[in-house]
């Protein structure tokens, strides 16, 4: 990576890069000898493929190869019994509707497109269902357990509750939907050797992923992935489109490139599922909650589970004796779905934080009041105190930014003219990660320090955090410090997921900086320097170029008596038309509780980020789907709406910024799925506040206001 | 997608000659609509005749009328200072339409040009009467929350998207159209046509025929005036419903008054019943209203559009409410 130039030690270390357009993203390398490939993909839901022609593609001009189940180069964890159920052109059956069914490979991406168009296939068709909630009423329908049932004190109290309410709320499938199109350039050499160069939130699990496939070495295979323009989630695994440009490779001996269409973004690459979520939660009179109960549903594919912490937050966010939950995931004829930002926890608090003040209503309380009343004091589902907590203080802080003390515990109490607003408060909880990884530390004469890890940066900034907590420890300027990572050689680290890198990966930054300032002070100690010597002066004294430390680093016990979590606190204000139904929030303000912020303007983004998708969570995003045809109706960017920054008002950032005594070295918790987690609860909250209207379905679109 | 040919020219004159000599040939303009349709596979000419070069951009007043070219874009129309001080409605609602980008380079005759969004139209493995007749159509009992409440056939129930040609149809506009042998002119009302048994034809552009600019007569509707536009997001969103309002009062009584709206109806949908209404009365929330009832009459939702037969009147009543306080 090239030096930077930084206006102040916070902006972004390939802020520049990124955009001067010198970032250089996967799709963006050119091998000597590339080709292109594209996708066919199946038109039919379910069944088999009885034929598939592909003469007239193969004879089209530049076609270099038509690769299928008719045709695949060996993979050999395909060919043993079990494992994944959809082998990609490891089996003629259809399982949903857009599914990769063959690979056109040309030599250029025009030549590869209008051949793949040439492709035909003939079909057995089999009845399917992709329509979720008619496969939940259906009881014949499959429906797995997608979590171990949980339960403290009594089953169901809520139901004898002197104040009590069970109610439904619903969760279309959204799409992840980066900027960036997915896609991987695959290079097999003879030997094999394999080069790829990936979007991905891990380069070690793609590597890991292909090695397993195709039972190669992992060394045999190199993964790059230095820039990534964004993931959300859905660059977690490795996806068959990428499984089948490696085969394509392999097949034909040269390197083959695929980027995916926006329309097959909504079904090669995974989504977040749809769910139905009923919640009943009591309380008494003075408002104590006296029950919570969660009972979940999510969409799965037929061909894989996929299940997410959906109820997780109800066990232990609010203080109350008899908590009981259930999740079960519900098979039906689509993509298997993935995690998207905040994952299922972002779809659970939903439900729950809607419900919260649906309960505050039901008791004439302020939600506010109500939250704080029922702010848990210890962990009653683990049974231990908190690391570091401090809701209380978001909470106020948050109240005084939006101007909460101008809300009215009436609905529709502020009127003008056709405008109604409202305020609404939500709390977003993620659990506080911490995982296991390495770094390499090289501290140079030049005054330089290069640090490597086979991390990733989907976007967050993690170059940035690293590079501060460096700087911190070390004292060496920001622009003498490099961050390495995207690249599998380089020392492991976890996927970026599960808002763990900045604690995972920063941990075993400190801890290489720690063992390098006490080398230095070691060897300056043994040349008779003073023990406050420049590391400079002290590696040229002993003839040193350079001094390298690698250090795995991961958490001890503190796990077995704290727990953990990042918390944030949203708090919206919105203003609902009452002829046109439509809803613009007004102003937002967001409060991190998530220990000490390394990296202030990074992790502002990340609260922005999240605020941003929250908006369109609460109010646009919605993947469609005809369920006659089980294909998607609106998968662009024309139809499939996120927000654009007239939607967006002006998002007031605040952090509690205290450092977290256990997590880690540092006292930072991560932060990217808390920013999203809560947030459409507090806009749903705000627009029932405007005009008494409780919206349970998302997105909440003008004709739901106007129903 | 196949190969086609490309041509450029630079006369109306070339391009029509070129237009006529092959049945699969399509004017490129902005290429905004036109090339999203050949990437879907929803049209394949063998022949795209560029007409960029074609000198139709004028924006001018002749006479009482104001003339804009059919190769202006649709920025240049909106920003332009003539359109704003006279026909501000229209500038308005050119402003609603897509985003930046793609007014900068789409145009006017590729505006009134533009087909449906309808998402069946669009995938070719679905039903769709209008991309190919008799197979259906798929958003009637389908997903049908865009589509038309007004003039529906059974055949088509699609919307016509355009934001410009609301405004275009309120202010009286004509089209001057011209073929190899000549020009014709024809009310900007008569240019877009219901589905009928034909859905697969937009408007009553004949096949050798060439959209050579707009005629607006000059009005004194540049007070109150509004173009409301409701969607599902503040900004790059096609209308659930827009409205575009303007009158003029004198004497404390509408004069004037257009009213048309969008995303109801295959084509832009004046209100001539609201208008004869409000003429000569005051305007009043009361009267707004009575309007507003008024354009509603044989309005039929399809159930996923059911909220449009709420939304179309409020939204009428609203732009009349925003056209008044605007004075
Ligand atoms: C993502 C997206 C969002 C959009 N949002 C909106 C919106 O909110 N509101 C809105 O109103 N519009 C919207 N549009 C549509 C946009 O306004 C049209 O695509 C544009 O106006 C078409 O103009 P063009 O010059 O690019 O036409 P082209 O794509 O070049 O042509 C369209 C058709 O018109 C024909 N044509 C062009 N010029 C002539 C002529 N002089 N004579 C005869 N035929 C001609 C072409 O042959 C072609 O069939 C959106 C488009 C996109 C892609
Ligand atoms: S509404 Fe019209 S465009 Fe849409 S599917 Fe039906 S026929 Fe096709």
């Amino acid at each position: 990576m090239e030096k930077r130039i930084l206006k102040d030690d916070n902006d972004r270390v390939d802020g520049i890069l990124k955009v001067t357009g010198q970032a250089k993203y996967f799709a963006e390398y050119e091998l000597p000898g590339l080709t292109y490939g594209v996708l066919v993909t199946s038109t039919i839901t379910k069944g088999k493929i009885t034929a598939l022609d592909t003469k007239a593609a193969e004879k089209a001009p530049g076609v270099i190869a038509v690769i299928s189940h008719l045709n695949k180069p060996s993979a050999p964890a395909y060919e043993q019994e079990g494992g994944p159920q959809m082998k990609i052109f490891y089996t003629d059956k259809i399982f949903y509707n857009g599914q990769p069914i063959a690979i056109v490979v040309a030599n250029t991406f025009e030549r590869a497109t209008h051949a793949a168009s040439l492709v035909k296939a003939s079909y057995a068709k089999e009845e399917f269902n992709t329509d979720f909630e008619k496969a939940l009423k259906d009881p014949k329908a499959k429906k797995l357990q997608g979590q171990a049932d949980y339960k403290r004190g009594i089953e169901n109290a809520y139901k004898t509750a002197e104040v009590k309410l069970e109610e439904r709320y619903f969760l279309p499938i959204e799409t992840h939907n980066p900027m960036e199109l997915h896609g991987i350039i695959a290079d097999w050499r003879p030997n094999n050797q394999l080069t790829v160069y990936a979007k991905t939130q891990g380069v070690k699990a793609t590597q890991g992923t292909i090695a397993n496939v195709f039972k190669i070495p992992m060394e045999n295979i190199q993964v790059n992935s230095e820039f990534v323009g964004g993931g959300f989630g859905m660059a977690l695994r490795t996806w068959p489109l990428e499984i089948a440009t490696v085969m394509a490779s392999k097949h034909i001996g040269k390197p083959v490139k695929v980027v995916i269409t926006r329309m097959q973004m909504f079904t090669m690459v995974g989504n977040r599922p749809a769910a139905i979520q009923t919640i009943g939660l009591g309380a008494n009179k003075d408002g104590k909650l006296t029950g919570i109960t969660h009972r979940a549903y999510g969409e799965t594919s037929t061909y894989e589970n996929f299940t997410e912490g959906v109820v997780n937050m109800a066990k232990f966010m609010y203080q109350c004796d008899n908590v009981n939950t259930t999740y079960a995931i519900v098979p039906v004829d689509l993509g298997v779905p993935i995690w998207m930002r905040g994952p299922g926890e972002a779809t659970g608090a939903f439900a729950l934080e809607s419900a919260i003040d649906e309960m505050a209503h039901a008791l004439d309380m302020d939600p506010l009041d109500f939250r704080i009343k029922n702010d848990p004091e210890t962990d009653q589902q683990k049974n231990k105190p908190f690391s570091s907590k401090n809701i209380k203080e978001a909470y106020k802080i948050g109240a005084e930014k939006i101007g909460w003390s101008n809300r009215k515990n009436k609905p529709g109490s502020l009127v003008e003219g056709p405008w109604q607003t409202g305020y609404g408060v939500s709390i977003g909880v993620f659990n506080a990660n911490r995982g296991k990884a390495s770094v390499k530390g090289i501290l140079k004469a030049d005054g330089s320090l290069l640090l490597q890890s086979a991390t990733s940066d989907i976007g967050p900034g993690t170059g940035t955090g690293m590079t501060l907590i460096a700087n911190k420890l070390m004292k060496i300027p920001v622009n003498k410090i490099t961050f390495e990572l995207g690249d599998s050689s380089l020392p492991p680290a976890p996927s970026q997921g599960g808002s763990a890198t900045l604690s995972t990966v920063g941990s075993a930054v400190n801890d290489v900086c720690v063992a390098l300032n006490s080398a230095i002070a070691e060897l300056a100690a043994n040349s008779n320097m003073d023990a406050t010597a420049n590391f400079i002066d002290v590696l040229k004294k002993n003839n040193l170029p350079q001094i390298e430390v690698t250090k795995e680093s991961q958490g001890g016990k503190e796990r077995d008596s704290y727990s953990m979590y990042s918390f944030s606190i949203h708090f919206v204000q919105v203003k609902v038309h009452s002829l046109t139904g439509v809803v613009k929030v007004s102003k937002i303000v967001s409060v991190g509780d998530s220990g000490t912020i390394v990296s202030p303007k990074t992790a502002r983004s990340q609260m922005l980020g999240g605020a941003v998708g929250g908006i369109g969570m609460a109010l646009t995003e919605e993947s469609i789907i005809d369920h006659r045809y089980g294909r998607y109706i609106n998968n662009n960017f024309a139809d499939y709406h996120v927000p654009v920054n007239a939607d967006v008002p002006e998002i007031d950032v605040n952090f509690i910024n205290k450092p977290d005594p256990y997590i880690n070295p540092m006292g930072a918790k991560g932060m990217g799925e808390i920013a999203l987690i809560g947030f459409s609860a507090a806009v749903a909250n705000a627009v029932f506040n405007a005009t008494g209207k409780r919206i349970r379905t998302l997105p909440i679109t003008p004709d739901k206001i106007l129903a | 997608m196949i190969n086609f040919q490309y041509l450029r020219t630079t006369t109306a004159k070339s391009a029509i000659a070129l237009l006529v000599k092959d049945k699969n040939a399509k004017f490129l303009a902005g290429g905004t609509n036109l090339i999203d349709l050949m990437k879907r596979g929803v049209t394949a000419p063998e022949k795209l005749i560029d007409i960029n070069h074609v000198p139709l951009k004028q924006i001018e007043q002749i006479g009482n009328k104001i003339h804009i070219g059919a190769l202006a874009s649709n920025s240049a129309v909106a920003d332009h200072a003539l359109i704003k001080e006279k026909l501000p409605l229209l500038s308005w609602a050119l402003q609603a339409g897509a985003s930046a980008q793609l007014r900068n380079v789409a145009t006017v005759g590729g505006n009134m040009m533009q087909r449906t969004r309808c998402g069946y139209f669009y995938d070719t493995e679905m039903p769709c009467n209008k991309r190919q007749p008799g197979t259906g159509c798929g958003a009637m009992e389908g997903f049908n929350r865009m589509h038309a409440i007004f003039g529906t056939s059974e055949k088509c129930i699609a919307v016509h998207p355009s934001d410009m040609c609301v405004a275009l149809i309120a202010l009286d506009a004509e089209v001057i159209l011209a073929n190899a042998k000549g020009e014709r002119k024809i009310p900007f009302k008569d240019f877009h046509r219901l589905a009928g048994d034909t859905p697969q034809l937009d408007n009553n552009l004949k096949v050798d025929e060439m959209i050579i600019r707009l005629e607006i007569p000059v009005s004194n509707l540049a007070k109150n005036y509004h173009y409301l536009k409701v969607r599902d997001r503040a900004s790059y969103a096609f209308a659930l419903v827009s409205v575009a309002a303007a009158f003029e009062i004198s004497n404390n009584k509408i004069t004037d008054v257009r009213l048309a709206m969008g995303g109801v109806a295959h084509k832009p949908w004046r209100l001539t019943a609201s208008e004869n209404f409000l003429k000569g009365k005051e305007a009043t929330l009361t009267n707004f209203e009575q309007a507003a009832q008024l354009a509603m009459k044989d309005a039929k939702g399809f159930g996923g559009n059911d909220f449009k037969l709420k939304l179309a009147p409020n939204t009428i009543i609203e732009a009349l409410n925003l056209a008044k306080s605007k004075a």
